[in-house]
Formats: structure tokens, C-alpha cells, sequence
């Protein structure tokens, strides 16, 4: 190599249209007009379309009398109330059935993920086909199931099935015992509220302060005695009566008092939560056997009982690799709950769906029910990555 | 490096291996498992007990077998059913030709369908739909399985042909089973008319088809340099993951069309399978991402240093990489497909669920009988689910994606 003559020429001109440059400025430019391009070519159709049927494209109509009835509404809501009010009563109730949903199918799922790393063969077999069964099969399949053939198929209210009067099933729904506030039982709240919101601060503080120091900060019985006292002032204070027992009655031909849970609602709750359990059961079982089994076998050697080695060894690092997939499992409940609209419990997505018809305001309508998902999903993950950052390994 | 010997007499003697033992070791190992075991056995034989007893003998399956073409193809015309039938057994061929060329997981697909087919043909049961006719078509599907196996086998037939006669199939079987205008040969058949498991097939294998390069571009687009891509792919992929598919699906249905010309009319089994579509790819888009997040850089570096451009180096080293690290979660998100195509029922098309439903309400005795329709279209939901985890798992150790983690 020697040769002077073929030496390399390293300014060799670049053509333009081999450019890094170019090519990138080119590539983003060219899509961005076929992308707005696109849109634009939409909105102009959309107008036509608009102008030839009268549309209008205002949110206007949430202000005028929605006209509709809401079954059961979770707040008051009447049919000469506003299709606002009704997105609101809709929103309510996609919130109840999520969360409710959320804090059953969390429960169940980490049982149910119990059961299959149980040592016993049937009980472990037993999870698995529970597990296998839910994730095979269609949730809107189990939805009809649970509906049409359970919820729907009660008995009518004068043979409702009973379980020592606390709850009554029927046609009509399930009414339960559940506990109201009496009149005095306002002034127990506030009390009662202080003391959780001391116990937690004290709790945070005092243990951070052990992890500071070593020293013990008595962090457990501390915010324990101070939840103690906020329960015991709000008790005086309410005249010891804070809470009365809403008992369901038997009058006429319906029952009076109570919680009244809609068949609808019972069916899609039931339904969302027993079908994410197995996705959860799943997600919780991958975690707990991604911890080093080492780790338990060290924390046992060192002394600590079953429960330690479970909270402080175990759970905490199962819980890194558990909380992303929990965090779109939480989502896809969240909008699976949107199934609603096959068995007629008003959520979001039903709501809209007969605001569509009654106000025939297609376009509005479908982004505010879009618009309303993606917040929900948007703030969920948010809230979740907030958590989720905490757990994670601090990388030193 | 000593070894301490252990006398004999100090090693205690496991039970010998056996039932025995297995029943000691996984059902009666402590006090707490004694217990489990001793309440669940009764609880599991009567519960096992009495669903037989209602299978058997309470259970009346009349809306369940009295109409199996219509679960099978809907509403489509019986004189034209052959046009199915012709679809099916190609793609059947092609099935057996592929297993002849690569075997492996392809064998045991192929032989349990050929089987399956066979089966079906000599069900020892008298039915009207189950003549003759149906029963040697049932079974001819074994001999072109069989047949493409030989044909795979051939040295001549190259795997560009196979990969020709896959892309083709899909192509003729839509052509065969929508006809033509004005052809008296093959009459167009309305889409409206398709149902059953026909169309819950032909969404499912058309979203996953469609929606897997989507899919793998929109992942490619959200990890580019190029600030502009970047933000329509991820504004893209997060605005379809956030909304529920039934929002997505009814876009398609009824808002679609306003932002079309007037004059422009997509079909409604179309809009269905692009909705799904839609849907399935920014999910697949995602865990792709995952996957191209895992091939290390020096890869790239590699492929560079020994002269690939970027394009070469995207298709012969990121993506098989990425692809192959991401099958378990990729086949998954095809089973949710797959189990997700039934929301297109409330939209108004009758797929595999549809027509369990629009049997239901066709007679007034069915509707005491829901129970047995919506058990028989979970069972056969069921089986489809979990054949296709069962070939992720075995596709899976084949790739040895399993090994390396």
C-alpha cells in the first residue's frame, strides 16, 4: 500500500441527493404533507358532508335537555337534565365499575396467583384452569354468559334468593346492607380524616428518619395510636353513632333501603373483574417467580418469618417487574368497560351512544367519548409511572 | 478438593417413584396441603359430576346442532357454498404444501387438521346438513393436505413459489367468495349475507395480516431520528391504545364515511376489518418497539462497519433480531385479536358470535337455551385460543427465544 497514487479522496462532493441531510429534511417534510394533507382532504369532505345534511359541529347541545333516562343514576340525573349532566352520570358510572372493578380483579388475581405456585397439585391446577378458561375465551362471550344467563335469570322479587337478610337477590338487582352516615356522622368524618392523614405523615416521616439513622422510630405503633385517637375523637364527638345499618325492605312489590346494584352493573362487575383476575393472576405469578429464589433462602437464613421475608424481601422486588403490565391491565379493564353497551348499563360509551341518536351530533359526540378515554388512560399511566418510577432500581 | 463420605446408613431413602409418591409429594406434603387437598377433592368431584349430569342429561343443545352451516358461513347462499369450500381446501393445500417444504411445527398443524377433517366426515351421527356431498368434502380435505405434501416435497417447487401461492390464496379466496358483477358464474354475494365462523376468520387473519407490517413500520417510524415521523407514530399508537376498541369500530362504521366524498362507499365487513386493523397495529407497534429496544447497538455498528446501508441493515439484522425476541408477545397480541374480532357484533355483523345470537332471538323456546349457545361459542373460542398459544410455545423453544433469557 504503498502506491502514492490511488491515495483516498476524503472530500470527495457528496451529491445532494445522497445527503444525510437532504434525504432526512426531505423524508420529514414529504410525510408531514401527506399526514396534514390527509386530514385536510378529511376535514374538507367532512364539511361538504356537514353543509349538505346540516350538521353543526358545536358543543353546544350539552346544554339543552338530554331527554333520556339514565337507569339507577349514581348521581341525581333526570331525563330534563342536560346531555352534559348525563356525560357526567355516565362518567360516574364508568368510574364505579372501573374501580370497583380494579380492587376485586387485583385481589382475586394475586389469590388466584397464590394458588398456582402452590405447592399443591390440585389447588395449583385448579388456578390454572381458571386461569386458561378466562384467557381463552372472548370477554364479551363471558359478559352475555353472565348477564343473559345469571343476572338476567334471578328470581322474580317475591322468591329473592337471601343470605340472613343482609343481601337480596332478584330480578331487580342485589340489594345489600351498607352502612350511611346519620346526621351526627358528619361532624365523626373530620376528625376521623386528620387522624388518617397524621398517621400517614408520621408513618413516612418516622420510617424514612430509621432508614436515615438506624435508630428505631417506633414508626408502626406511633401512627397506628395517632389513626387510634382521630377514630376515638370523631366517635365522641358524633355521640358514638357515627354510622346506621341502611337495611333493604321488603314493601309492596319492590324493596325500599339499601344499595341497590342494577343487574347490569353486577354482570359487567363480575364479568371485568373475574377476566382481569386471570390476566392479573398471570402478570403477579411471572413477578414473584422473577425474584431469585437465593433471595428468599438468604432472608430466611438471616431470621426473618415468613411475613419479612414476603414484605421487606419478596413483594418489593416482585413488584418492579409487576407494576408495568398491572398498570395495562388496569387500563384495559378501564376500557373494556365500554362492553357496557351490550348489556344496557350507562356508562361513558352507552351514554354517548343515545346522546348520538337523541342529538345527532355524530362528530362531537365521538370525540368528547374518545377524548374522555384518553384522559382516563393518559392520567392512570401517569399516576402509575409516578409509582412505578419510585420502585424501580435506583441505577448508582 | 476433598469429598466427605457420607455413610450409607445416614442417607434417608426416598419413597420409590411411583403414584405413590407423587401423591405424597404434591397432594399430602404437610398439614396445610392435607387440608386443601381434603376440601377440594369433593368439591371438584361434585362439581365435575354435575356438569356432566347437565351436559348429558339436562342441557338441551338443539339451537347448537341443528345449524351448523349457518355457524359455519352465516347467511351465505347454500347453492354457492362451494365457493367456501374451494377457498378452504386451497388454503389447506397450501398448509400441506408448506409442511412438505419445512415440517416442523407446519407438520403437526397440518396432520391435526387433516385429521380434524376426517373426523368430521365420518361423524357417526344422521344430520340433514351432514349428507353425502358434505361428508366427501369433509374428508377430500385430508387428500389435499396429504397431496400438498408431496408436492412440497418435490425438489422443483422452490420456497419463492410457496411464498407466491401465500400471497396469492388470500387474494383468490376474497375474489371466489365476493364474485363478480354481472357474472353468472360467480354472482357477487353481498358481504351482508357472509357470517359465522367464515368472517370471524377472515377478520382475524386479515388484522393480523395487515396489522403486522403496520405494526412493525409504526414502531420503526416512533424509534426515528427524524423528530417529525417520530411524533405522528407515537401520537398515533398512544391515541388507539388509550381509546377502547368499540370506539374505534364505530368510528369506522359511522364517522368514517363523513370524511370521505360522498360519492365513495367502503364495505362493512372492510370498515370492520380496518378498525380491528387499526387497533391491532398500534398494539403490535409497541411490542415491537420492545423488541428493537433489545437488539444491542453494537449490532448495528457491525452491520454499518461491513458496508450495509441503513435499509439493509433494518431488514437482515435489526428486525429478525427484534421480530424473534418479541414472538411470545406478538402471538399474543393475535390471540387478543383473534378474541377481540367477536365486538364487531355491535356493530351489526354476524360473525361467529352473531349468529349464536341472532339464533337465540330467531325462536322464542331458544331463549331459554342461551346457556348452551354462549357455552358451545366459548368452547370453540377456547380451542382456537389455545391451539394458537400452544404453537407460540413450540414456536418459541424452535427459536430458542425462551433459552436466551
Amino acid at each position: 500500500m504503498t502506491n502514492s497514487n490511488t491515495e483516498i479522496q476524503f472530500k470527495s462532493e457528496i451529491p445532494f441527493y445522497r445527503d444525510e441531510r437532504v434525504i432526512k429534511a426531505v423524508a420529514q417534510i414529504l410525510s408531514a404533507v401527506l399526514v396534514i394533507g390527509f386530514v385536510i382532504w378529511g376535514v374538507i369532505n367532512f364539511q361538504r358532508a356537514a353543509e349538505a345534511r346540516g350538521m353543526s359541529l358545536g358543543f353546544d347541545f350539552l346544554d339543552k335537555p338530554a331527554g333520556f333516562p339514565i337507569s339507577n343514576p349514581p348521581i341525581e340525573y333526570d331525563p330534563s337534565m342536560s346531555f352534559g349532566r348525563a356525560f357526567v352520570v355516565g362518567l360516574v358510572n364508568t368510574l364505579l365499575v372501573s374501580i370497583s372493578g380494579i380492587f376485586v380483579a387485583t385481589i382475586l388475581g394475586t389469590l388466584l396467583a397464590l394458588a398456582r405456585l402452590s405447592s399443591n397439585w390440585l389447588l395449583s391446577r385448579l388456578a390454572l384452569v381458571y386461569i386458561e378458561f378466562h384467557r381463552n375465551i372472548p370477554l364479551l362471550v363471558l359478559l352475555f354468559i353472565w348477564y343473559f344467563t345469571v343476572f338476567a335469570k334471578l328470581p322474580p322479587v317475591k322468591e329473592s334468593i337471601t343470605w340472613t337478610s343482609v343481601a337480596y337477590l332478584n330480578q331487580r338487582g342485589i340489594y345489600l346492607t351498607w352502612p350511611r352516615l346519620t346526621d351526627a356522622g358528619h361532624t365523626f368524618v373530620i376528625p376521623f380524616m386528620i387522624g388518617i392523614i397524621l398517621a400517614i405523615i408520621s408513618f413516612v416521616t418516622l420510617r424514612k428518619r430509621r432508614e436515615l439513622t438506624g435508630k428505631d422510630t417506633y414508626y408502626v405503633p406511633i401512627s397506628l395510636g395517632l389513626l387510634v385517637i382521630g377514630t376515638m375523637i370523631g366517635l365522641a364527638v358524633s355521640g358514638w353513632k357515627p354510622f346506621w345499618l341502611d337495611q333493604p325492605v321488603l314493601e309492596g312489590f319492590n324493596f325500599q333501603g339499601g344499595l341497590r346494584l342494577t343487574p347490569e352493573f353486577a354482570a359487567l362487575f363480575v364479568g371485568l373483574s373475574t377476566y382481569t383476575a386471570a390476566f392479573i393472576a398471570e402478570v403477579v405469578r411471572a413477578g414473584i417467580q422473577a425474584v431469585d429464589r437465593g433471595q428468599m433462602e438468604a432472608a430466611r437464613a438471616l431470621g426473618l418469618n415468613t411475613v419479612q421475608v414476603l414484605s421487606l424481601v419478596v413483594m418489593p422486588q416482585a413488584l418492579r417487574v409487576i407494576i408495568p403490565p398491572m398498570i395495562s391491565q388496569y387500563l384495559n379493564l378501564t376500557k373494556n368497560s365500554s362492553l357496557a353497551l351490550v348489556i344496557g348499563f350507562q356508562e361513558v360509551f352507552s351514554v354517548g351512544k343515545i346522546a348520538i341518536n337523541q342529538a345527532g351530533r355524530a362528530v362531537p359526540v365521538f370525540a368528547l367519548v374518545m377524548l374522555t378515554y384518553l384522559a382516563l388512560s393518559l392520567l392512570t399511566s401517569f399516576v402509575l409511572n409516578l409509582y412505578n418510577r419510585r420502585i424501580q432500581f435506583v441505577t448508582r | 478438593m476433598s469429598i466427605v463420605e457420607i455413610p450409607q446408613e445416614e442417607i434417608r431413602q426416598p419413597l420409590p417413584p411411583g403414584p405413590l409418591k407423587w401423591v405424597k409429594g404434591n397432594l399430602f406434603n404437610n398439614v396445610g396441603n392435607t387440608l386443601i387437598t381434603l376440601i377440594l377433592l369433593p368439591l371438584i368431584f361434585f362439581a365435575i359430576v354435575n356438569a356432566i349430569i347437565w351436559i348429558v342429561t339436562q342441557a338441551d343443545w338443539t339451537p347448537v346442532i341443528n345449524f351448523p352451516l349457518l355457524y359455519a358461513v352465516g347467511q351465505y347462499p347454500r347453492d354457492q357454498i362451494w365457493r367456501v369450500g374451494v377457498s378452504l381446501s386451497l388454503i389447506i393445500f397450501m398448509l400441506g404444501v408448506s409442511w412438505g417444504k419445512w415440517g416442523g411445527l407446519l407438520r403437526s398443524i397440518s396432520i391435526a387438521v387433516g385429521l380434524t377433517f376426517l373426523l368430521l366426515a365420518l361423524l357417526p351421527i344422521q344430520h340433514a346438513q351432514l349428507n353425502l356431498n358434505m361428508r366427501l368434502y369433509l374428508g377430500s380435505n385430508l387428500i389435499w393436505v396429504l397431496l400438498g405434501f408431496g408436492i412440497g416435497r418435490a425438489p422443483f417447487v422452490k420456497v419463492l413459489y410457496i411464498v407466491l401461492g401465500w400471497l396469492l390464496v388470500p387474494v383468490i379466496s376474497i375474489l371466489l367468495l365476493a364474485g363478480f358483477e354481472n357474472s353468472s358464474f360467480l354472482p357477487q354475494i353481498a358481504t351482508t349475507l357472509w357470517g359465522g365462523l367464515l368472517v370471524t376468520f377472515l377478520l382475524s387473519a386479515g388484522g393480523i395480516l395487515l396489522s403486522f407490517p403496520i405494526g412493525v413500520a409504526l414502531a420503526l417510524g416512533r424509534r426515528s431520528s427524524l423528530p417529525v415521523v417520530s411524533a405522528f407514530s407515537t401520537i398515533f399508537i398512544e391515541g388507539v391504545r388509550g381509546v377502547p376498541l368499540i370506539t374505534i369500530l364505530f368510528m369506522f362504521s359511522i364517522i368514517l364515511a363523513l370524511f370521505l366524498p360522498a360519492e365513495s362507499r367502503i364495505d362493512r365487513l372492510l370498515r370492520a376489518l380496518m378498525a380491528v386493523t387499526v387497533f391491532s397495529a398500534a398494539y403490535t407497534a409497541e411490542n415491537v418497539r420492545g423488541g428493537l429496544q433489545a437488539v444491542p447497538k453494537g449490532q448495528i455498528e457491525a452491520a454499518k462497519a461491513v458496508g450495509m446501508n441503513g435499509l439493509q441493515t433494518m431488514v437482515f439484522i435489526v428486525l429478525p433480531q427484534a421480530i424473534r425476541a418479541v414472538i411470545p408477545a406478538i402471538v399474543g397480541q393475535f390471540i387478543s385479536l383473534f378474541k377481540d374480532t367477536t365486538l364487531v357484533v355491535i356493530v351489526g355483523i354476524n360473525d361467529f358470535l352473531g349468529i349464536g345470537r341472532s339464533i337465540i332471538n330467531s325462536d322464542p323456546e331458544f331463549v331459554q337455551l342461551q346457556l348452551e349457545v354462549y357455552l358451545f361459542i366459548a368452547v370453540v373460542y377456547w380451542i382456537f385460543s389455545y391451539l394458537m398459544s400452544l404453537a407460540s410455545r413450540r414456536l418459541e423453544t424452535a427459536l430458542g427465544v425462551s433459552a436466551k433469557l
